[in-house]
């Protein structure tokens, strides 16, 4: 969202500049309907986030267009990560993710407050633990 | 870090600092839990700590000489004045030479305790610690003057890293060999003094056969339609058109030679053998390349076939091996190849070699089914996945056939993707993820409800086998499980610094038999 009103402003500015103000009007048109159309995804791409920590596993599932599910299994974990950008860390907000052997794996579980982010951590490192297995 | 009574190791191999960790640098390793660097900056090289060969500076300072020579010569004799650049070289040369002297004076490798150490650095020193526990390959490379002049290059691939980790160049040949079969025994878990283990060749490529797959390729017959063009550009157009056309296509002519190189030069006399060890593969025209893949290392197999090999019925058969994917330029393509060309039925036997007994050949095949066309109209026939209790088998491709197959154990993640016209055909694709290589599972197109079934499926099959799984030390029998570690990043993004206490852990041991 933040990415398509900074695209917009950049694209309306260059336009005006280079062109006209018709160009300008054009970008920021199309950058409010792109965000009124975001706005009215937001809520079903929040829904499809979901993760189920299970006895062996996580799962980890998210899109709405392009469905994914990720399943990783406890000894197959590397390490963990918790990252909070400035935005997040304003919100409340973090994000975990997990690592294994395979770049592929796409185990993210991005809005998590901040003290749910640090028990799934710390719950997933134990079970890590007590399951890994060599590469 | 409050649990002191596991095994200490950490396993992050998702960072190259994990498997080796570096103590003058400010790296701290991914894992929590793996045993702090003892040695530092301020902690001496042991005594017994050997250095590389005399030779090192020669070998490695004759490019910087090169270049030198290269450039400034050009510069010299545009400027007319070749007489100064020549006084000018031997205190060029000699600068370099000790520069490398000096390097390789500091440089010292050596055992410090389970993980080889290699301390380098004149004014900033590093000390460098490989774990061999995580060692998955070790290749003894001899490039063209080092053949000349009895030297190797020894590296160590250990998974995660994003560089080969501790290329020792350069040894004598012997000491190469020598140190090779210690690093296998202590990564083994067996007695360092060990000999190297007795080997029986599995495959050798004869030469017509090499040189006839070479030719068989399409990049061959790229370069030859290349060639023909160019020449017709010659008679047809005179020089100057020649002229344009040749600059056109040079560097495409260029990157044809190279992978024609890569086929046959690189591959020249190969021999795939296997022994205690694991697989040893020996090959090279001009540089020759000696690697050694331990068990229970190889993370999948895929067994290749192009449209021209269909004619005489030959295959290739490439590996992931965890290491090998992070290693630098040429070294990365060619490094994974089990077996450059064999017949089929040959390169089926070494994949079952490969994958430890089990028979990718043998397991029914599941096709993908008839809707499937509509996402894949050609080859939506060839697309079939098959599972039996130790490996899971994936066949593709029409024009390029491919078999792939990943043991369960190896098994690092399994996906379930749908994309909006898979939806509405009620399809989905499931990868099962391998460490980085050649080696890609993906079950495409499979009705919704099955591949949901697969996932399910394979995260059983994959935890039941990684308990049967060959350890680590391969020659150990006995395996308590290793210990797992998760670093984090703490809110404020640092990253998290084990405490002291942390290096108090045991060191790690594992009792044989």
């Amino acid at each position: 969202m933040l990415w398509t009103l900074g695209l917009v402003a950049v694209v309306a500015g260059i336009g005006w500049w280079l062109v006209d103000w018709w160009v300008a009007a054009m970008a920021v048109g199309l950058g409010a309907v792109a965000v009124g159309w975001g706005l009215w995804l937001i809520d079903r791409n929040w829904r499809a986030w979901g993760y189920a920590e299970r006895e062996d596993d996580l799962l980890v599932t998210h899109g709405v267009l392009f469905r994914k599910l990720t399943v990783v299994p406890y000894g197959r974990m590397q390490f963990v990560d918790v990252q909070s950008g400035p935005l997040e860390r304003r919100l409340g907000l973090a994000t975990v993710q997990l690592h294994t052997a395979s770049p592929a794996s796409d185990a993210r579980i991005p809005g998590l407050p901040p003290d749910e982010a640090a028990r799934l951590r710390d719950r997933l490192a134990a079970l890590g633990e007590a399951q890994a297995a060599g590469l | 870090m409050t649990n002191q009574d596991g095994p200490p190791e950490g396993r992050s191999i998702g960072d190259a600092d994990a498997a080796t960790t570096r103590s003058a640098g400010t790296a701290v390793p991914a894992s929590g839990r793996a045993p702090r660097p003892r040695a530092s900056a301020a902690d001496p090289t042991p005594a017994h700590f050997r250095r590389l060969h005399p030779l090192t500076p020669l070998l490695r300072g004759w490019v910087w000489l090169a270049g030198a020579v290269a450039f400034g010569g050009q510069d010299a004799i545009r400027a007319g004045d070749p007489g100064r650049f020549v006084l000018i070289l031997p205190v060029i040369a000699l600068l370099g030479f000790g520069a490398g002297l000096a390097s390789w004076w500091f440089t010292r490798y050596g055992f410090d305790g389970d993980a080889l150490r290699i301390d380098s650095g004149i004014f900033q020193r590093r000390s460098r610690r490989v774990r061999l526990d995580r060692l998955q390959a070790v290749d003894v490379n001899r490039p063209l003057a080092g053949r000349l002049l009895g030297v190797s290059e020894l590296r160590l691939e250990v998974a995660g890293g994003s560089t080969t980790e501790a290329p020792l160049a350069y040894l004598s040949a012997d000491d190469a060999l020598r140190l090779r079969a210690e690093l296998l025994a202590r990564a083994a878990g067996i007695d360092a003094e060990t000999p190297e283990a007795p080997e029986r060749v599995a495959h050798e490529v004869p030469l017509g056969r090499l040189l006839g797959s070479t030719i068989l390729s399409g990049t061959f017959v790229t370069g030859v339609v290349l060639l023909v063009s160019l020449g017709g550009a010659f008679v047809v157009g005179g020089d100057e058109v020649a002229v344009g056309v040749l600059s056109a296509v040079f560097p495409g002519a260029l990157a044809i030679g190279l992978a024609l190189w890569n086929q046959f030069g690189r591959n020249f006399g190969f021999v795939l053998a296997e022994s205690p060890d694991g697989f040893r593969i020996r090959k090279g025209l001009l540089d020759t390349k000696a690697q050694t893949v331990p068990p229970g290392r190889i993370q999948g197999v895929a067994i290749r076939q192009s449209l021209l090999w269909r004619l005489p019925g030959w295959a290739r058969v490439d590996v992931d091996v965890a290491g090998y994917a992070g290693s630098s330029g040429a070294d990365n393509s060619t490094s994974s190849t089990l077996l450059p060309v064999a017949p089929v039925d040959e390169a089926v036997g070494v994949m079952r070699l490969a994958l430890a007994g089990a028979d990718p050949a043998s397991i029914a095949l599941d096709p993908a089914p008839r809707r499937a066309a509509w996402l894949r109209p050609i080859g939506w026939r060839r697309l079939a996945y098959g599972a039996d209790d130790r490996v899971i088998v994936v066949r593709e491709g029409v024009l390029f056939r491919r078999l792939t197959a990943v043991p369960h154990a190896k098994t690092q993640s399994v996906r379930l993707t749908q994309g909006p016209v898979q939806r509405k055909l009620d399809l989905a694709t499931v990868h099962v993820d391998t460490t980085p290589g050649p080696v890609d599972a993906s079950i495409a197109h499979r009705p919704a409800a099955q591949a949901r079934r697969i996932v399910e499926e394979q995260a059983v099959r994959s935890r039941l086998a990684r308990k049967v799984d060959v350890p680590e030390q391969w020659m150990v029998t006995h395996h308590d499980g290793d210990g797992a570690a998760a670093a984090s990043i703490d809110q404020n993004g640092s990253p998290r610094v084990p405490h002291d206490d942390e290096e108090q852990d045991p060191p790690r041991h594992r009792d044989p038999g």
